[in-house]
């Protein structure tokens, strides 16, 4: 008894960050985008999500943020909430760099100094401390999602969802964000759940890597990535182990092109 | 083999070296050169337009009374001026239009509002709210006569009926343009209800109802000249319309002239002084306005 409570919870004791149980989703009479998805992300996991068009990739993300209800399962989300980034920064081109972040604070009904000291402090984070004054439009693509990392972080739920937030980016840019969200997933201790297309993104960032079918979309694979972190997308272990699932993938995709 | 890994000042100093190849500060000409470049053109413009009326005018066209020379007309304004009836027509004018444009737009911005956001309100009332805007508001004139008869609720009347359009349309206009994502992501924050329309929404909606405002100003200054021009009695103050209608019945040319003038310099203004600034201030700020 005593020695068991002295040994470290194994992560299945532990409620997972995000749980999905057997989650499918039509639209109206349309046909079913999610069958029978069931996904749990753990505490502080880097779960990414993989699949063709059709999968059903953003879907899932919505239901998880709540923005939609699956028809069928439940989506349970212990800490309550979650933050969501899109592929466009989607910060509002009227507001200032800074004013984004705040306005996450601000809704969450915090008050007009602590937001301003928290906003100077999560924009240093992702360094841009010298930006909080520039207009949406003044900042490159870059920047911009850095922007909306911080005001993700500001709404403070400790899961991160991430719909491909570099796909519109340069590869350089790109390589240089997937450092940064490793760096802020460490010290910032998030649980993610990171959409793409992009298989050696997928290997590049995640703990674990998530192959769903297309036309519906379902659970078709699911990868161990135990190379540690911090990885660089160039490394053979990444190169790899995004062979075999882009073999998998285009398996999965091949019998699409099929009668049926 | 693990692939060497930046270090963290480096990720830091190759970030900076990104952002400052991604970004460029955009000089701005100085003022003073912007504005003369903006003004000589129109400048240029005038000044042939009435060399274009002299040559006309000496060619002996028309006969002097129904085709002044600019210097006739360039007298009378000069002596309406310097007597203060042109002034005083003005002013009457401007402060019926902006009146009935504030009015306009206490009613035709919650109305936008209720069109864009409810559906069957829209359904409704939608068609009818864009039909009123291609009617020319001339035409309410003798409908305003008859209901409130020869008074300034009339004229007030037809002003209403020719803005309230235009600005309640450019709020709906401005809700359908809103992108679904500003929503998704205010939803995502957190906004609901009011703080969605006020954090989201309503800045939004900003630019087509800055739009619609415009257009809402021109329609009630047109509209207003149609109705001062009919309804015209000795209690009622002399506005621009009137002074027209009076250089009509005394069929002295130089006078209409000189009331167009007016009519024209007035919408010019409100549009140079208010509403362009407004406007760029704001495409500005949103990244919206290139290369000016």
């Amino acid at each position: 008894m005593t020695l068991l409570d002295t040994v470290s919870p194994d992560l299945s004791t532990v409620a997972p960050a995000v749980r999905l149980s057997g989650v499918s989703k039509r639209f109206d009479d349309g046909p079913t985008v999610l069958d029978d998805v069931s996904l749990e992300v753990q505490q502080g996991e880097f779960v990414c999500l993989l699949g063709a068009s059709g999968c059903g990739k953003s879907t899932l993300l919505n239901l998880v943020a709540g923005l939609d209800a699956p028809t069928t399962g439940t989506v349970d989300l212990p800490g309550g909430r979650a933050a969501l980034m899109f592929q466009e920064s989607a910060l509002l081109p009227w507001l200032t760099a800074a004013q984004n972040v705040e306005l996450a604070l601000r809704l969450r009904g915090i008050g007009k100094k602590e937001r301003r000291a928290r906003a100077g402090e999560l924009l240093e984070l992702v360094r841009l401390r010298d930006a909080g004054d520039k207009r949406v439009h003044e900042l490159s693509g870059g920047m911009r999602q850095r922007v909306a990392m911080a005001r993700a972080l500001a709404q403070e739920t400790g899961v991160l969802l991430m719909d491909e937030p570099f796909a519109a980016l340069d590869a350089i840019t790109r390589d240089v964000l997937h450092e940064e969200l490793v760096r802020l997933r460490a010290s910032q201790r998030l649980t993610v759940l990171f959409v793409t297309h992009n298989v050696r993104e997928a290997v590049r960032l995640g703990d674990r890597v998530v192959l769903l079918s297309s036309r519906p979309g379902r659970v078709a694979k699911e990868y161990a990535v135990s190379c540690p972190q911090p990885r660089r997308i160039e490394s053979p272990e990444v190169a790899e182990l995004a062979v075999t699932i882009t073999d998998d993938l285009r398996a999965e995709i091949r019998r699409h092109g099929g009668q049926s | 083999m693990t692939a060497p890994v930046l270090p963290q000042d480096d990720l830091a100093s190759l970030e900076a070296g990104l952002d400052a190849l991604e970004t460029h500060e955009l000089a701005r000409t100085p003022r003073w050169q912007r504005v003369l470049s903006a003004a000589w053109p129109p400048a240029v413009a005038v000044g042939l337009l009435l060399l274009v009326w002299e040559l006309v005018y000496r060619a002996g066209v028309k006969p002097t009374y129904a085709l002044p020379s600019p210097a006739d007309v360039g007298t009378v304004l000069l002596d309406q001026l310097r007597d203060g009836s042109l002034l005083e027509a003005i002013g009457t004018s401007v402060q019926r239009g902006g009146l009935g444009f504030l009015i306009a737009l206490a009613i035709g911005t919650p109305l936008g509002l209720l069109v864009g956001r409810v559906r069957v309100v829209r359904r409704g009332i939608g068609p009818i709210l864009s039909g009123l805007q291609s009617l020319p508001s001339v035409a309410w004139v003798p409908a305003a006569i008859i209901f409130f008869g020869l008074g300034e609720t009339a004229i007030y009347a037809v002003v209403l009926l020719g803005a309230v359009p235009s600005i309640a349309n450019g709020m709906v206009s401005g809700i359908d343009q809103v992108p679904p994502l500003f929503l998704r992501v205010g939803r995502v924050l957190g906004a609901r209800g009011i703080s969605s329309a006020r954090h989201v929404l309503l800045p939004a909606v900003l630019p087509a109802y800055l739009g619609g405002l415009r257009q809402g100003w021109a329609f009630s200054w047109r509209s207003l000249m149609a109705a001062e021009l009919i309804v015209s009695s000795p209690e009622l103050g002399l506005g621009l319309g009137q002074l027209l209608d009076q250089g009509r019945l005394l069929n002295d040319m130089s006078l209409v002239f000189a009331g167009i003038l007016g009519i024209l310099v007035v919408g010019i203004a409100v549009e140079l002084c208010l509403f362009a600034p407004l406007e760029k201030r704001v495409l500005r700020r949103r990244g919206l306005l290139v290369g000016k």
